[in-house]
């Protein structure tokens, strides 16, 4: 089956890309942005979706400084 | 005294720690395929971009055969250098505390940093003299983070060796940290490259202490 | 042939670019219409890119030969011998449309490129310079495209662990909508390890390795695409994307290839991919050769057979191997993890021959395909008119040009005002900003950083630490003013051949070889070709004067807006020199207070085309002073052979801005001030510029030793914190230091 992981920077950790994006939609005229973070996603198809975490806590993912989100494909 | 200095596909200093570790022992190049050590005195993790940087600085660097070596190696308490991109390794490979995050200012930056030895009896430190090393940094990858009760157990356990000094911390690390050991002492990372400033006529030779600090622990170890 | 689908007409022909007239040959050579595969191979070599229709007959003109010279023009790239058994191999190479479309992929896939031609005849690439052009900062696109070029570039050079050591740009109006991306690099070999790229041997292997191959760079030939793949333009991707760790594994990959002489040639792919390779190294053999595409291997399904063979996926070599070595081949590709794969064979047809599997899909003349496209007369005619707009002013006399805005109007500027603007401007302040990006030191190789020296010093051999009795290095410098070829195109474009070997000599070095990228506009049009003409023409003058013969090049044309007009004809000159001792490298800053302080070399400044006349928005001249190029090269040999000597503590050419921003330079750079006089206090003396001046700095005596061959003029002293010239100038370090830090903000 089809899945995304969505991996973002912890919260607390400073975010620079996540500010430089913030900083450049204004400037761009986009009104009423805030909390910008960059992340990465990771997209794979797996037979097993019970390992996904494992995965995450071990390659995927720093969770020293990095949340994950998996998502899974419906149906 | 021998040094081992890991190649990853990727890996870019890797001859200059060779140079550089030549200078103070014997050096051989071990290839990451491979679990044997051969017997080397010290391990140096060196900097580049093993296997592209891909996914996160170091992160499949970690798992290669010869890491699996040089784990054991270091949970036995051998000598481990981390430089740069060795650093990242050795971090994820959670032999130190922390992470290495993208610098602050998100571009890659190569400066002469001073550094302040903060821990001068230290496996890596006691050959060094004087206050600060002049030494060559070089990286995107370089900002040190941990989170506050690490940081206050490194602190405690005075696991901070090197500081960038006032107005070089270019990256963003927390607590200006530039260089930190394990609690055991033997596995010692840095952003810097030592590696690069061991001949006058190419910058300073301020990094050639680490090497030379090594050799002493070494031998040290064996007498 | 099987039966063919419709062949392509006349239309499409043109469509790719191709003349009218040339296809009617096409057709000759091919004893009738070209199907899709073979229009699509003739579009790509008998374009202009490839097969230099309009500039070749002109390029045969250059000199291309001297006792340095181990391999000239016409290989991947060119190679110096540097003694001890080894040679230099180094070219320069554009990537000029590429970065204008995406300029970090641009700039990233130019260093690829041209580092991939360095290993292509068996060099390890041991560094990267590059030369930009780029709009004035005051554009938001040029501001744009200055940042993700410059990302580019160190991206690609930093992950592949060859340090860039030196570089320039300029900005000028006329590259706003043709930016100029040049990459130059340089790599050492062992004389008997250079391997040329044609093939020999009917009946070897001809073998792909590296990475597989997708669609990029397709996009000007999908007007061939069958009907079913044609609307869907997500499909055609135009932009190449580099993988500089990719590039790495088949870098090491290939040299050991070679150093386990596993291979009988060796050529890599770039413009036109498979096409433009293959049947280079069928040419250069005098063999035919064949290609079965079924054997690429691909990185998307369904490629059609003519994508197949103009891909210009990244990081890709062709070779040839005896079919006894193919195992061995194959197995080192394994190791480097590297894709490799037979997929083809050399015969003795003549015939470049397409397959797919076992149905022949395309066949032409090798000769056809690559020696005779047919070559085109320029047809020179000297310009009446100006070309150029005006640059806009910076400078009315009433702005007080410091950034804080602080201080009074002023009728005119003052001489310490205008060295303050000089200073702030684009094209002089300093570069740190653009080269803090760069790896400058990785290879331990870099004896002198960017900004330390007037050329980058490289130790032939890695530092080791042993005692020597000295250490033999190689300097290079990469160099043009265009405004000044835009003024002038013969003296401009000496005057940047000069530049290179004054650089040089301030370091010691004396020039080997010449690399050149020629980027003009359009040379349909009678007044480009008279710069291009007229260009070359000083570009083999100055050469063949220094004894540096062209070793390779590269020629970018069409460099031309729809509405901005023509770029400034820009002729990038690269040059490799040799030095014996690189302890002995002289810097360019001021060493130690109580040196004194000489001005060596013909020196007849001028401010025509200068950087102040920039500034205050002159109108280019018509023609600038000629240059007396032996009274320079004297002066290059006799501050070479100061700076051999130890006899020199700094030395520093005087080029943009003039004097006083050479005597700000050394200031800066050695974190000292100066004192000297002028014999008048004409700006001219202070700002302007001509080919041959150097600020030298040492022992009285030693200053003066050089006079026997060129004119020196002492100066003053170093001394202070402050930079004073007869009563004129008199500016503290810090000052010089703010103005000079002016690029700091377009990368914050």
């Amino acid at each position: 089956m089809r899945a995304r992981v969505l991996i973002r920077p912890k919260a607390g950790i400073l975010d620079p890309q996540g500010e430089a994006v913030q900083r450049a939609l204004p400037a761009l005229g986009f009104e009423g942005v805030a909390n910008v973070h960059v992340g990465r996603l990771v997209e794979l198809d797996v037979q097993d979706p019970g390992q996904l975490e494992s995965m995450c806590e071990k390659l995927l993912a720093n969770p020293l400084v990095e949340d994950y989100e998996i998502v899974l494909a419906s149906g | 005294m021998r040094f081992g200095v890991l190649q990853f596909p990727g890996s870019c200093d890797e001859v200059d720690a060779l140079h550089a570790a030549r200078r103070v022992g014997d050096a051989e190049l071990l290839w990451h395929g491979e679990r044997d050590l051969k017997g080397v005195d010290a391990i140096v993790v060196p900097g580049g971009f093993s296997y592209g940087d891909y996914l996160r600085a170091g992160a499949i660097a970690r798992f290669s055969p010869v890491m699996e070596s040089v784990i054991a190696f270091a949970e036995d308490g051998g000598l481990v250098l981390g430089i740069c991109n060795g650093f990242q390794v050795l971090c994820e490979a959670h032999l130190l505390p922390g992470a290495l995050l993208p610098n602050t200012n998100l571009r890659f930056t190569f400066r002469q940093v001073d550094l302040e030895v903060v821990q001068k009896d230290t496996a890596f430190t006691g050959a060094c003299e004087g206050e600060l090393l002049s030494i060559p940094a070089k990286h995107s990858w370089g900002r040190y983070y941990a989170d506050e009760p690490t940081l206050a157990a490194m602190s405690d356990n005075g696991q901070v060796v090197l500081r960038y000094a006032p107005g070089h911390n270019f990256n963003g690390s927390s607590d200006d940290i530039a260089g930190v050991r394990n609690e055991q002492g033997n596995v010692f990372g840095l952003m810097p490259h030592p590696e690069h400033a061991v001949d006058e006529l190419t910058g300073s030779t301020d990094g050639l202490c680490i090497f030379a600090s090594m050799r002493l622990a070494a031998e040290g170890a064996r007498a | 042939m099987p039966e063919a689908a419709t062949l392509p007409t006349v239309e499409d022909a043109v469509a790719l670019g191709l003349t009218r007239a040339e296809y009617d040959l096409i057709c000759e050579k091919q004893g009738g219409p070209p199907n899709q595969v073979e229009l699509a191979m003739y579009s790509l070599l008998w374009s202009e890119h490839c097969a230099y229709k309009h500039s070749k007959k002109l390029l045969r003109t250059l000199p291309t030969e001297g006792p340095s010279v181990v391999m000239g023009p016409g290989e991947n790239a060119g190679a110096v011998d540097i003694g001890g058994g080894l040679v230099c191999a180094f070219k320069v190479e554009s990537h000029n449309h590429p970065s204008a479309v995406e300029p970090f992929q641009g700039a990233a896939t130019g260093v690829g490129g041209i580092l991939r031609d360095i290993f292509a005849i068996g060099a390890r690439p041991i560094a990267v310079l590059d030369s930009l052009r780029f709009g004035e900062t005051t554009s938001q696109r040029s501001r744009y495209l200055l940042d993700r070029a410059v990302a580019g570039i160190g991206h690609y050079g930093n992950s592949i662990g060859v340090p860039t050591i030196g570089g320039e740009v300029y900005f000028e109006g006329p590259y706003e909508q043709n930016c100029l991306v040049n990459a130059m690099a340089l790599g050492i070999a062992r004389r008997e390890d250079l391997v040329t790229s044609a093939a020999v041997g009917v009946g070897n292997v001809v073998l792909l390795f590296g990475a597989s191959t997708g669609r990029d760079g397709i996009g000007g030939a999908s007007v061939l695409a069958s009907a079913e793949l044609g609307e869907d333009d997500d499909k055609r991707p135009t932009v190449q994307v580099g993988d500089p760790f990719e590039e790495k594994k088949l870098m090491e990959c290939s040299l050991e290839l070679l150093q386990r002489a596993l291979l009988v040639s060796l050529q890599d792919l770039g413009a036109a991919g498979l096409t433009s390779s293959a049947s280079e190294m069928a040419s250069k053999g005098k063999v035919g050769i064949d290609i079965d595409v079924a054997q690429v291997p691909l990185r998307e399904a369904d490629m059609e057979p003519f994508e197949i063979m103009v891909s210009e996926s990244q990081e890709r070599m062709l070779c040839v191997v005896e079919p006894t070595d193919v195992d061995a081949v194959l197995e080192l590709c394994e190791k480097w993890e590297v894709s490799g794969a037979p997929i083809g064979t050399v015969t003795d047809t003549g015939q470049m021959r397409v397959f797919k599997e076992g149905a022949l899909l395309g066949s032409m003349p090798v000769r056809a395909l690559v020696d005779d496209c047919p070559l085109y007369d320029l047809q020179p005619g000297k310009p009446t008119g100006t070309t150029y707009p005006a640059p806009q002013a910076l400078l009315p006399p009433q702005i007080n040009p410091r950034r804080d805005g602080s201080g009074e109007e002023t009728v005119a500027q003052s001489a310490n005002e205008l060295l303050l603007a000089l200073l702030c401007s684009a094209n002089v302040a300093s570069r740190r900003p653009l080269f803090e990006q760069y790896d400058a030191i990785v290879q331990s190789r870099t004896i002198r950083r960017p900004e330390q020296a007037d050329a980058a010093v490289l130790a032939v051999q890695p530092l080791d630490g042993g005692e020597h009795e000295a250490v033999p290095a190689i300097a290079v410098s990469i160099d043009c003013n265009g405004r000044r070829v835009a003024a002038d195109p013969y003296t401009g474009t000496v005057a940047a051949v000069l530049e290179c070997a004054s650089n040089l000599a301030c370091v010691g070095a004396e020039p080997l070889g010449t690399t050149n990228n020629l980027n003009f506009a359009n040379p349909e049009k009678p007044h480009i070709a008279w710069q291009l003409t007229e260009s070359v023409r000083g570009l083999g003058d100055a050469c063949r004067a220094l004894a540096a013969p062209i070793v390779g090049g590269n020629v970018s044309l069409y460099n031309e807006g729809a509405t901005a007009g023509p770029i400034y004809p820009t002729p990038v000159i690269g040059m490799v020199g040799a030095l014996p001792d690189a302890r002995r490298a002289a810097p360019l800053g001021f060493v130690r207070e109580g040196d004194t302080i000489a001005l060596v070399g013909p020196f007849a400044p001028s401010l025509d085309a200068s950087e102040l006349a920039k500034l205050w928005g002159h109108e280019l001249p018509d023609g600038l002073p000629a240059v007396d190029i032996a009274a320079v090269a004297s002066a290059q040999a006799a501050v070479r052979a100061a700076v051999r000597s130890g006899a020199v503590a700094s030395a520093h050419d005087v080029a943009e801005g003039g004097l006083a921003v050479a005597l700000a330079e050394c200031c800066l750079a050695g974190g000292v001030g100066a004192r000297v006089a002028l014999e008048d206090d004409a700006l001219e003396r202070l700002f302007g510029e001509c080919s041959g001046g150097f600020v030298v700095s040492g022992e009285e005596r030693a200053l003066m030793d050089m006079s026997e061959q060129t004119t020196v003029r002492i100066l003053g002293a170093v001394e202070g914190r402050s930079l004073r010239i007869n009563g004129q100038i008199d500016l503290s370090l810090e000052e010089l230091a703010e103005a000079h830090s002016a690029l700091a903000e377009l990368f914050a």
